[in-house]
């Protein structure tokens, strides 16, 4: 996966409206992308709820969480929606991956890998953390160890 | 600003919840009121020769009762009823809104006015928060939690490891 001290990769996702969300949008600010498999999946859902709990403390850190998964935006209006968090929804859907391969963060399987990877405001990777299996929730504290490094 | 970097879970403070022999080997639990493995967690617990000690982790987009749960239980606290209103939020899962929080306070013979004011106020949240922030910390991600021997151990519980435990 993408390493810390890597220039961002240029991409295209699109936000829940449909405009796009690209390099340029990370710029001037702390991103954390939060790559996950599926949509509504039991580990997906127990990570964005949890990562929606400490919003206020990261966003105290001038940093802004983005979920980013291969479904497309509707399905990711409904899990936000169902699940009432107010992480924005970042769709990889067409063309699929491509987004996750240029992190490098796309399994085998046709889904993101479970990674996180924090961007800093000149659009440069400064740390990035994946997760041994898919089925493995990481922490909130290490985008917090991330952040201070 | 709030510091939620990796730390080891925090041993038992003055004001945590704790219950069982001193003798016993130590558990921390991570749970919350409206999760149901915490509440069979917490039977199979009570079961056994435990010292316990319970914090709070509420994840409100799974549990949406969980948060006003947990700041009940601490506003029976300070009547000096925390572990009468955690047995009885675990003992009904299904029936947690205000007018179930209320009754159970009736039930224990709360100050009523009192037990709304406290579970309300800026001191019982912040009491809650302490523990969910302790638990983010120490890397928990799910309910329950149980803390014992200096690892942590997520979800469900196999009943040898349970008795492993005991007998520390």
């Amino acid at each position: 996966m993408i390493e810390a001290g890597t220039p961002a990769p240029e991409f295209k996702l699109a936000r829940a409206g449909g405009d796009p969300f690209t390099r340029a949008d990370l710029a001037g600010q702390t991103s954390v992308l939060v790559f996950y498999p599926f949509a509504f999946s039991p580990v997906c859902t127990d990570q964005l709820g949890l990562y929606d709990e400490v919003r206020d403390e990261l966003a105290a850190r001038g940093a802004t969480l983005y979920g980013v998964s291969c479904d497309a935006t509707w399905s990711q209006t409904a899990f936000r929606e169902q699940l009432g968090i107010s992480i924005e929804q970042l769709s990889d859907f067409e063309p699929k991956g491509e987004t996750c391969r240029a992190f490098g963060v796309y399994h085998p399987g046709g889904f993101p890998q479970r990674a996180l990877v924090i961007v800093d405001p000149d659009a440069v990777v400064k740390w990035s953390y994946q997760a041994d299996s898919p089925g493995d929730l990481p922490g909130a504290n290490l985008i917090f160890d991330g952040l201070a490094g | 600003m709030t510091e939620l970097g990796s730390a080891p879970v925090p041993p038992p403070v003055a004001d945590d919840h704790v219950r069982g022999p001193e003798e016993a080997a130590l558990v921390i639990e991570y749970a919350d009121f409206e999760c149901p493995f915490c509440a069979v967690l917490g039977a199979r617990l009570a079961a056994r020769e435990l010292r316990r000690v319970f914090r709070h982790f509420p994840v409100r987009s799974s549990h949406p009762r969980a948060w006003p749960a947990a700041c009940a239980a601490e506003a029976a606290g300070r009547q000096g009823r925390f572990w009468e209103m955690h047995d009885l939020l675990f003992a009904d899962q299904g029936r947690l809104e205000d007018p179930h929080l209320w009754r159970r306070a009736s039930e224990l013979d709360l100050d009523l006015a009192r037990f709304d004011a406290d579970r309300r106020s800026e001191e019982v949240i912040t009491r809650v928060r302490r523990d969910f922030e302790s638990g983010i910390r120490a890397g928990v991600v799910t309910t329950p939690t149980l803390w014992a021997g200096g690892v942590l151990h997520p979800g469900k519980l196999e009943e040898s490891a349970l008795i492993e435990l005991e007998e520390r």
